[in-house]
């Protein structure tokens, strides 16, 4: 599959459609069930990296008995390399308005927050504006749905589903121990959905267009399309559609300078993948039976043969260093002892081998770590030392 | 009531005294007096009811709320790897040159504060820096004098 796949352009997201009103009245006709069902069925999975099933997220949250639920549309989009959600509030904000009003009669919720980064407050008067027009629509055909800007202040984490929450309670963005999930006790204790952008989007296009459009796009366990942010050493950066399941061979080919070295699949917690493995790695969700399969939230950086890996990994060590929210002792110390680590082993510090104790450090990280940031930080890590072990030490 | 009290209770009274208010009112001090003092904290408890400690623990987990006094316009330049490997240490130079301060002071007129932020979600325009709420992008040496010179000229204007 992965050496025989070529590289597609789609164009769903950013496709100019000014029938939001259309698509918003005729889908709260048909039964919540059935949308769940076309959800499911169209398969699919959270585009802000985790993956987790957007319809069934919706059914949980749809069976839950509350006087009060939410729908949190999380656009706290702070992964280095990722910029997506950015120019979809900016360039179709109607889609993500009418796909959380959907999510909201689906579940029962009448209230909708859009978490929005600190850095994207230059976004929040257009937005505003939108809402306020969305908002008369909804009011004119009787639809009762609210949906309020919450901004965030400038952490990493509050992108975690259960930080964010805490932040908006006004608390530290720490996360939560998980059960319970939001879709039982999620924002003030009630039962909440909380997608990213993109993923919202998706559900826009899955109940306009059929489940089986975007269904049919993709392959198995990866269906539909997603928004790849494209940076680093490359002739064209900027913002992709583009079909899941491709070879990392393929869009190399696309997106290479003709000399890259590595590509970093999924920012700062993802993976590295070097050149020799570029074409045994699709960009995917795990599932597949051969091959390696590579999650991302859509960031891509390349890196071309005057990079130094070191460098690379003493960057990404410094942000989760900073950005790691100090609750639990494995990810705050840990981060710290890696950076050490990595420089005393450059220096000549320490020797070598040291590099395979920091190596167990990520593993126990991943094991004991409270939350995904913690237990991420061994995927950039090991894929950087394994592969380029030697740029590690001279 | 000194204008800081006042304006803590006009906040309150627009966002409502509960818990979940607290992040928007330390959002709209900052954006007011430029950081949020001890005695805004302080004062913030006492109007929302809640114990200082916990205003205290909320304001210095959040990077854009400032608990040092800053200047007017804040420069936060981001440094993590698309930036850092499209020239961000030639631009950061240019401006410190400029503005004869370092990473992390303010200029004595208090006019501008420099810092380093995580990634702003600009790494296809790298380098980049924020202003305040203003984006700046593609940036270079050259560039970000230009950009300086008519923060500056604002400046003599006020």
């Amino acid at each position: 599959m992965a050496n025989s796949h070529q590289l597609k352009r789609v164009d769903f997201i950013f496709r100019n459609e000014n029938d939001w009103e259309k698509v918003l009245s005729s889908t709260i006709k048909r039964k919540p069930s059935e949308l769940i069902n076309e959800l499911m069925s169209s398969e699919l999975k959270g585009r802000g990296g985790a993956g987790f099933p957007t319809g069934l997220k919706w059914k949980f949250t749809s069976e839950e008995e509350s006087d009060e639920k939410y729908i949190i549309c999380n656009a706290d989009e702070g992964e280095p390399g990722t910029f997506k959600d950015r120019e979809i509030l900016s360039k179709v904000p109607y889609k993500v308005l009418t796909a959380m009003a959907v999510c909201g009669y689906v579940t029962g919720a009448k209230k909708g927050f859009i978490y929005l980064r600190g850095e994207y407050k230059f976004l929040e008067p257009e937005l505003i504006k939108e809402i306020a027009e969305f908002e008369y629509y909804c009011n004119e055909i009787d639809f009762d749905f609210k949906i309020e800007i919450f901004m965030g202040s400038g952490a990493y984490i509050c992108g975690e589903e259960t930080a964010l929450m805490e932040s908006m309670e006004g608390r530290r963005g720490e996360p939560r121990n998980k059960p319970p999930f939001p879709t039982q006790k999620g924002y003030l204790g009630k039962p909440t959905v909380i997608n990213n952008v993109e993923t919202l989007v998706h559900t826009y296009t899955i109940f306009k267009y059929g489940a089986k459009k975007f269904y049919d796009l993709g392959v198995q366990y990866s269906r539909g399309t997603k928004l790849f942010s494209v940076s680093g050493d490359t002739p064209k950066p900027g913002i992709y559609e583009l079909e899941l399941g491709m070879s990392l061979q393929d869009f190399v080919y696309e997106f290479g300078d003709g000399d890259t070295k590595a590509v970093q699949v999924g920012g700062a917690s993802g993976f590295l993948v070097p050149r020799k493995k570029f074409k045994d790695a699709a960009i995917g969700f795990k599932g597949k039976l051969t091959g390696i399969s590579l999650p991302t939230g859509g960031s891509m950086m390349l890196f071309n043969s005057s990079r130094s890996m070191f460098n690379v990994l003493d960057n990404y060590l410094e942000f989760f260093r900073e950005e790691s929210c100090g609750q639990c002792t494995p990810c705050r110390v840990g981060c710290q002892q890696l950076l050490l680590g990595i420089k005393a082993v450059k220096r000549g510090e320490k020797p070598a081998s040291y590099l395979d104790k920091l190596m167990r450090l990520t593993e126990t990280m991943q094991l004991t770590a409270k939350c995904g940031l913690g237990q991420s930080v061994a995927n950039s890590f090991s894929s950087i030392v394994e592969n380029f072990h030697e740029e590690m030490i001279y | 009531m000194d204008s800081i009290q006042s304006l803590i209770k006009n906040l309150a009274d627009q966002h409502g005294r509960k818990r979940e208010s607290l992040l928007p009112i330390m959002q709209a001090i900052v954006e007011q007096e430029n950081y949020l003092s001890e005695y805004s904290m302080v004062e913030l408890a006492r109007e929302v009811d809640i114990p200082a400690a916990d205003v205290y623990g909320t304001a210095t987990f959040y990077s854009f709320i400032e608990t040092k006094p800053a200047g007017k316009y804040i420069i936060r330049i981001c440094k993590t790897i698309a930036c850092a490997m499209k020239g961000k240490n030639q631009v950061l130079f240019a401006i410190q040159d400029m503005l004869k301060i370092k990473l992390g002071e303010t200029t004595p007129d208090k006019r501008f504060s420099l810092l380093e932020s995580n990634c702003l979600g600009w790494c296809h325009k790298a380098p980049a820096m924020l202003i305040n709420n203003e984006v700046y992008t593609e940036l270079t040496p050259e560039k970000v004098r230009e950009i300086l010179a008519d923060y500056m000229k604002k400046n003599g204007q006020n």
